[in-house]
């Protein structure tokens, strides 16, 4: 029923259209932060944005999308600004600095939306949707900003590419190539704000940070390459855009925000796992399969040893080889089962119960020794 | 003589202890030189602050004469292997290339010509067969050859290199070395920090021991001696008077 | 009793139960998963609810108090598979916990008597509304006594632990080597962190909890190098961000939590401006005074290294001098002024010579400046 309304149901399209362009767009800004290791910034920066969002409606007193946004950059980005300066000039941590302002900003933007609720006829209702989002409330010219603001990020990643790549690696030599860190990252952090600022009314102030880092790092997991993570950071982000806006939108009561979140983060933990190359499944195969060899070479190490310190093509028994090096004690049946594999590959035959090394064991053992001493 | 470097009356404070006090250092065009003191000497401070990376509460560093903005493409850098993440999505070729992005200025992005001249600095570490590698599956030679060769890309009159011989292996040690002599060769200059000792005479022609002040500089047979190693390592406030 | 007093009470209660703690989280910097823990705990008291059925059952708040622990476990197991760095770990984790927590309350609304807005804001001014009551005898409002006895347990916990906490803190090798486990501590102090963030979530709700575990430590810590003042220090400033909290929000008639971590936010930016050693204005002071002061030390030296040689009367001549330190003259002779109205110079034949005083000056200083740090 719901694959059926995201054609025909113009709301949910409209619904679906700006998540999606909100994940994307976290999706690419949200791999910078997290390649910086600034992935908590997103945290800081939705929570702060809050009294931004009250003050302009107290200012405007109008519910216009533009102002409150405008009034949530504002604060949003003031609150990283203080965060710079009391890092900067004091020995206050990072991470306290932050949620520090976090919490008082939040703190504040509570103290901003009481008030308002105090004032008469003020029609405040629907400033508490920014606290978890309000996905339901997005209209077409909402869409229409966020695609502006979307548009307008991407251009600025493209046009400095080389630039915000240079100075997530390694931000020292980026200074000495003539590109001054501070202004960069006041540029990349000026898009994480926007990027942040535009989700608010979708996601909430409170999860909007999980759009920043989890789809960044879900993509992290499948490629080794900048360009090919910020493209699938923003496949992922638009991906569980439309499908959390789907699936709440197919039962009552179920918030929009916490389910798109809920779908980031299970792809974000999937990734981990299953990710070729990197992921934890993976690298476990890869473990047993280097204990495998390792297990084997050390059988072969064994004959070898025996054999440059007899005289060289005297075959032993199993019962020579078991009892030889007492460190790597093998069970009788498994030594002969690993015998019997090096057999396969030709690395060892046996004659008469006695096994030999061939010259295809020597080259892989002294291989194999040579590799260890690089 | 004519210098390369001219570092006049430079000292540099975090809070109120200063790190450096009252430096004054010549480095001559062509010479291979190593920076040593003990830990906390402040070997690393005083080249990010003559590359205009730490602001100095006085002095100024001079590059032929001129400030270091007007200088600074033909100032190459090395930074410390552990200063980055070598688990950034990037390969070897991919940070090679980023020495030819100060050359190319902004917005521009590097192209065939770019890649041919990170190609040539990998050939002449030894690390082309690595060009596709990603940079996390390196050893940590493999690393600072990497590093290395995107100094060359930048393709400077003077290198600063911070510890390019820390934690490599020998192979890497030796061809470092010979690379660097080559860059001395062809009239460029190196600055070096380096905390090996036993290496200095045999590497390096110039030397700067430093201890916070400068406690000598000049050709290695003249100032690496007994006594100025004594007053850089055990160091002693009469020093300062002396 | 008033309610005003009772308000304040409370409020105080739980700033003295987080700062003790704090102290410590913002040493180990853990900021970031205190925040984490506070949003966290929200999955915790839901889940615990569906299994207690009472929102004041002490189970409850033990149930919560341990997805506290449990959030810590999971970042660290995430980050531990060295795909993912820590800051991405806690901002993966928690966001997803919450949601969880925020889909459960929102899907079983109808059983679940608590909303997500309370248990995130708080509201500290219904907190004297629940009374304490033994043998029908009022004794109290229940927040009180909860806070109470988490402030309680927060500071045995610290004056027994204090000597392990600091070295697991400032050393988590030695510890090894003491046979003090960092991981026990680590995971004990987290377990009270969210204990406490737990108990006072009523109270202030739990983001307002992340302030005052993090803002009054954090303005300590531009005061005082010492542990144990750094403990106090946190309790006495939340305790003013708390009073003075209260009565702005009373006279504005806005949220009161809310507004006590505002003036967290107030007292740590007046501390960080004008702290005597470390606020930004001395250090600005100190900066603009450094060059001077520097030169003022450079300009003795260079006395005493050339007093009684040859090239005196040309190195330390009074016309001469300032060309050989290689400043301007009118920066030179300003310099000398100072030192000679400070006694610390004089001039005996032309030439600048230097005192007891600005010896032993020169030479403290050149002391601190080589062994130093």
């Amino acid at each position: 029923m719901s694959l059926i309304n995201i054609f025909s149901d113009y709301t949910l399209r409209t619904v679906a259209l700006g998540s999606a362009l909100l994940g994307a767009m976290s999706g690419v800004i949200g791999t910078y932060a997290v390649l910086r290791k600034q992935s908590l910034v997103g945290d800081a920066v939705s929570h702060a944005a809050l009294p931004g969002i009250g003050i302009a409606f107290l200012l405007t007193g109008s519910k216009n999308i533009e102002w409150l946004l405008l009034g949530a950059f504002i604060s949003g980005w003031l609150s990283i600004y203080i965060v710079n300066i009391i890092i900067k000039h004091s020995r206050v941590k990072y991470d306290s600095a932050l949620g520090m302002m976090l919490s008082v900003f939040f703190g504040l933007g509570l103290v901003i939306l009481t008030y308002i609720q105090k004032i008469p006829d003020s029609n405040q209702a629907g400033l508490e949707g920014f606290l978890f989002g309000q996905a339901s409330t997005l209209l077409k010219r909402d869409v229409i900003v966020m695609s502006i603001v979307g548009g307008a990020i991407i251009i600025i990643v493209a046009l400095l590419w080389k630039e915000f790549k240079l100075l997530s690696f390694d931000p020292e030599f980026c200074q000495v190539s003539g590109f001054p860190k501070e202004k960069l990252d006041l540029i990349l952090t000026t898009l994480i704000v926007i990027a942040i600022v535009t989700g608010l009314q979708t996601v909430g102030v409170v999860l909007m940070s999980a759009m920043i880092i989890a789809p960044a790092v879900a993509a992290r997991q499948w490629t080794d390459k900048l360009s090919v993570m910020v493209i699938l950071s923003s496949v992922f982000g638009g991906l569980s855009g439309v499908i959390g806006t789907i699936i709440s939108s197919s039962t009552r009561n179920l918030p929009t925000g916490p389910v798109i979140v809920v779908i980031i983060s299970a792809i974000s933990i999937i990734s981990l796992f299953i990710a070729p190359g990197r992921g934890i499944i993976w690298r476990r195969m890869r473990d047993k399969k280097n204990k495998k060899r390792l297990n084997r070479n050390i059988i072969l190490n064994n004959i070898y040893n025996l054999s440059t310190e007899g005289n060289g093509t005297q075959g032993y028994s199993l019962e020579d080889l078991s009892i030889s090096k007492g460190d790597f004690n093998f069970p009788i049946n498994t030594l002969e089962k690993e015998l019997e594999n090096l057999e396969t590959l030709d690395l060892v035959k046996v004659k008469d119960k006695k096994w030999y090394i061939t010259e295809k064991g020597i080259n892989e053992i002294e291989d194999f020794r040579g590799g260890l001493g690089e | 003589m004519e210098y390369a470097v001219a570092v006049n009356d430079l000292t540099v404070a975090y809070h109120k202890k200063p790190v450096l006090w009252d430096i004054d250092l010549e480095i001559p065009s062509g010479v291979l030189m190593a920076i040593v003191g003990p830990n906390g000497a402040g070997k690393s401070t005083l080249i990010k602050t003559m590359l205009n990376m730490i602001k100095p509460v006085t002095g100024e560093t001079r590059f032929w004469g001129e400030v270091y903005e007007k200088q600074r493409k033909n100032i190459g850098y090395v930074p410390q292997r552990g200063s980055v993440d070598w688990d950034f999505p990037t390969n070897v070729l991919d940070v090679v290339t980023m020495g030819t992005y100060g050359e190319l200025g902004w917005f521009k992005r590097p192209g065939k010509k770019e890649k041919e001249i990170a190609i040539r600095a990998l050939e002449k570490v030894d690390m082309l067969p690595f060009a596709d590698r990603q940079i996390s599956q390196l050893s940590g030679g493999q690393q600072q050859r990497v590093f290395l060769a995107r100094a060359l890309v930048q393709n400077a009159d003077i290198y600063f290199m911070d510890e390019p011989f820390q934690g490599v292996d020998a192979k890497t040690e030796r061809a470092i070395i010979s690379l660097l002599r080559e860059l001395r060769s062809i009239g460029k200059t190196v600055v070096v920090v380096h905390h090996d000792l036993q290496t200095v005479e045999e590497y390096f022609d110039w030397v700067t021991l430093l201890n916070k002040v400068i406690i000598a500089s000049g050709p290695v047979e003249k100032v690496f001696n007994e006594e100025n190693l004594m007053k850089a390592y055990k160091s002693k406030v009469d020093k300062l008077f002396s | 009793m008033n309610v005003q007093i009772e308000i304040q009470l409370i409020a105080i209660v739980v700033a003295l139960a987080c700062s003790t703690l704090g102290v410590f989280l913002i040493l180990r910097k853990m900021a970031m998963m205190a925040d984490a823990i506070g949003h966290t705990i929200l999955f915790g008291i839901v889940v615990a609810f569906f299994i207690t059925h009472d929102l004041n059952s002490p189970l409850l708040v033990i149930g919560a108090a341990l997805t506290g622990t449990l959030t810590v476990f999971l970042v660290e197991s995430i980050n531990k598979t060295k795909l993912v760095s820590e800051d991405s770990s806690i901002g993966l984790i928690f966001p997803l916990l919450f949601s969880i927590g925020v889909i459960l309350i929102s899907l079983y609304a109808g059983d679940v008597h608590l909303d997500t807005d309370s248990v995130l804001l708080g509201e500290i001014a219904f907190a004297p509304f629940n009374r304490f009551v033994v043998n029908g005898v009022d004794i109290g409002p229940s927040s009180l006594y909860v806070m109470g006895t988490i402030l309680i347990i927060n500071i045995i916990y610290v004056s027994l632990f204090y000597k392990e906490l600091k070295i697991s803190t400032f050393d988590p090798g030695l510890a090894m080597v003491l046979g003090i486990s960092p991981g026990i501590m680590h995971y004990s102090l987290m377990t009270l962190v969210s204990l406490t963030a737990v108990g006072a979530f009523d109270a202030v709700g739990a983001i307002l909890v992340v302030a005052f575990m993090v803002g009054p430590p954090t303005a300590a810590y531009l005061l005082t190098d010492d542990l144990k003042d750094m403990i106090f220090l946190s309790g006495i400033i939340g305790t003013i961000s708390v009073i003075l909290g209260y009565w702005t929000a009373r006279i504005f008639d806005v949220a009161i939590a809310g507004m006590m971590a505002v003036m967290v936010g107030v007292v740590f930016l007046l501390i960080f401006f004008f702290a005597p050693d470390r606020g930004l204005l001395s250090i600005m002071r100190r900066k603009k005074r450094q060059k001077y002061d520097f030169a003022q030390i450079s300009f003795l030296m260079h006395v005493i290294n050339h007093e009684g040689a040859e090239d005196e009367r040309e190195e330390l001549g009074k016309n001469t001098i300032h060309e050989h330190l290689g400043w301007n003259k009118e920066f030179v002779k300003d310099i000398f002024n100072n030192l000679y109205s400070s006694n610390l110079v004089y001039i005996e034949d032309d030439i600048i010579k230097v005192t007891e005083k600005g010896r032993d000056l020169a030479i403290s200083n050149a002391e601190e400046i080589v062994n130093g740090i």
